[in-house]
């Protein structure tokens, strides 16, 4: 049995770590630090904890305030408000002034589960794309979240990170190496490329293994930086296996599927499906209720990649 | 401590000549705006030359005062300021707008040395001030935070998010410097959506308020000393201004809020102040 844990936890944990080893770094919540699990940061270092309360434009300036003092400020909010409401002051105070802000969206994606639509971010991933400087990641469990808390305080610049709240399978490990920007090979093949981001890594893994079974050998490419996203992984592995398969728990539009698209047909023309959530806002149910309700499960991600495979063969 | 006679009319000097600075650079550019720079003028001199500590020669300087222009729009008294401080040279200001230049319509941090962010999007600045100021407390510096906020601006409502902010942690280390000219782009703020009782609301915010004569220059000078004095709460400094102040043909008109001169207008108003 896998081991489940909540990507948020694995956030929480790493910030402690990392605020007992530089005291430049600062946390800001919007009146969700027990939602968020900033909460043991401001236990841990009350002074270096700053609730904004609920005012996620207020939020992120400050955070651009701090970074110019010499802070590292992790701000911290909702994903769909924070990248929502607050998208200008990433733009202008942050981005456009080059300030070294760790935005961190969370909730994300169906983590927001019974919160329904409002609360679910399913445009977060395609706002911050669009954004210059921007780097955006998106982990795909606890385990590398913690990995990815750690690069983006090293990192100079403006980060996104993407935090979802419940648990989910541990799927990478360990040694696993972490780079801003370098996308991980987790399983190689000859037939299609399954490109996952986030916590679609799991489902993505059981979708090459019902490939397997009937006799598909699926490459799984897993890219937790979307942006710079890895050219060169993408376009080597699309040439090789040539067809691709996109899969994220976030809108078609704008997001992963966007971003492989555009690197795909402009460096490497290759036949592309993108599985995500659709153009739509999303419902209240369970985590696993909205996974089924949105089809982000391994058949689907298998059954689109042997269409895939069929139309590459009818051509 | 009031203003000797000699302070005030090298003051009184510098501002006629950021005001020339102002209306040329709009006309060399053909655009900009001039109104609310005009307005702001002898608060911004009487803030850079006598009361904020920078360091022009080290723009970057970690114990420095932070001063955010949130009315990001009126970089020609910004621009003018900061080059008659020696933040770079005074003959770069003929330069505005200019696609191959650095002082762009609105201020851009990464370029423009004495800029510590780039506005221009209305509403953000004073969060941002608060940023700075919360830093400086954690770091037990005196370092102060200044911004300037239009009142039409105060429609934004981050500048109100904010404010809250600031209050809520005593940032007495931040003071804003309210450009309260009446007029905004479109009409007078009253006929847009009015104010009402401005200095009631920051005050129920839970800031000192300061209501001056923004073209006082020893108002305006006192205005800085007390918000240094006080302490416990940060200060806003309600300036009443007229837009377009020192031109008369632009005062206290809408029309001049994003026009520049063209060449007729800038010898006329050249010639008021000389």
């Amino acid at each position: 049995m896998t081991v489940q844990k909540a990507p948020r936890e694995g956030f929480s944990e790493a910030l402690i770590r990392l605020g007992k080893q530089y005291d430049d770094l600062v946390v800001l919540d919007a009146d969700c630090a027990k939602s968020n699990m900033t909460n043991f940061y401001k236990d841990n270092f009350p002074n270096r904890f700053f609730n904004i309360g609920i005012s996620e434009c207020d939020l992120v300036g400050t955070a651009a305030g701090l970074a110019i003092a010499g802070k590292v400020p992790f701000a911290n909010a909702y994903a769909n408000f924070l990248t929502g409401r607050a998208f200008d002051q990433m733009r202008i105070s942050v981005c456009y002034s080059n300030n070294n802000v760790k935005i961190v969206g969370h909730n994300a994606g169906t983590s927001a589960a019974q919160e329904g639509a409002t609360h679910l971010p399913l445009e977060d991933i395609s706002l911050m794309r669009s954004l210059p400087r921007m780097t955006v990641i998106v982990p795909a469990d606890s385990l590398e979240m913690e990995k990815a808390v750690e690069a983006a305080y090293h990192f100079e610049g403006p980060v996104y990170l993407r935090v979802g709240k419940l648990p989910v399978p541990i799927v990478t490990n360990e040694d696993d190496p972490f780079e801003i920007g370098k996308a991980i090979k987790y399983r190689k093949g000859s037939d299609v490329t399954l490109i996952s981001t986030g916590i679609m890594l799991d489902e993505t893994f059981k979708a090459a293994e019902q490939l397997e079974q009937k006799g598909i050998q699926a490459e799984v490419l897993h890219v937790h930086t979307i942006k710079p996203i890895d050219v060169e992984a993408i376009t080597t592995s699309a040439a090789k296996t040539k067809r691709v398969v996109t899969v994220e728990e976030h809108s078609i539009i704008g997001g992963l599927g966007s971003a492989v698209a555009e690197v795909l047909a402009e460096q490497q023309p290759t036949p592309l499906k993108r599985v995500g959530t659709n153009d739509r806002f999303g419902v209240s149910g369970k985590m696993p209720e909205l996974l089924d309700f949105f089809e982000l499960r391994a058949a689907r991600i298998a059954k689109t990649a042997e269409e895939l495979i069929d139309i590459a063969l009818v051509k | 401590m009031a203003l000797t006679s000699e302070r005030k009319e090298e003051l009184t000097k510098l501002t006629k000549q950021i005001r020339r600075h102002i209306v040329k650079m709009t006309h060399h550019a053909g655009s900009g705006h001039p109104g609310g720079s005009l307005s702001a003028t002898e608060l911004m001199t009487v803030l850079f030359f006598d009361h904020i500590n920078v360091d022009p020669q080290n723009p970057d300087w970690e114990d420095r005062d932070c001063f955010f222009l949130s009315k990001g729009h009126c970089t020609p008294v910004y621009y003018s300021v900061l080059a008659e401080k020696g933040f770079f040279p005074v003959e770069e200001l003929m330069t505005f707008r200019d696609v191959d230049g650095r002082l762009h319509g609105h201020p851009c941090a990464e370029h423009i040395p004495g800029v510590d962010i780039s506005s221009g999007s209305l509403g953000q600045g004073l969060s941002v001030a608060n940023g700075v100021a919360l830093a400086a407390k954690l770091d037990g510096k005196e370092r102060r935070s200044y911004v300037m906020i239009g009142d039409g601006e105060s429609q934004e409502g981050q500048v109100w998010e904010a404010a809250m902010t600031t209050a809520h942690y005593n940032l007495d280390n931040v003071c804003a410097i309210i450009d309260w000219n009446k007029i905004q782009l479109d009409d007078f703020v009253e006929n847009v959506k009015g104010m009402k009782d401005f200095a009631a609301k920051w005050r129920a915010f839970g800031w000192h308020v300061v209501e001056i004569n923004g073209h006082d220059l020893d108002e305006v000078d006192e205005a800085f000393r007390e918000a240094k004095r006080i302490k416990g709460k940060p200060t806003a400094i309600l300036a009443h201004t007229v837009k377009g102040k020192g031109i008369s043909f632009m005062e206290d008109t809408h029309k001049w809020h994003g026009l520049a001169p063209n060449d007729e207008e800038l010898e006329l108003a050249l010639k008021e102040l000389v």
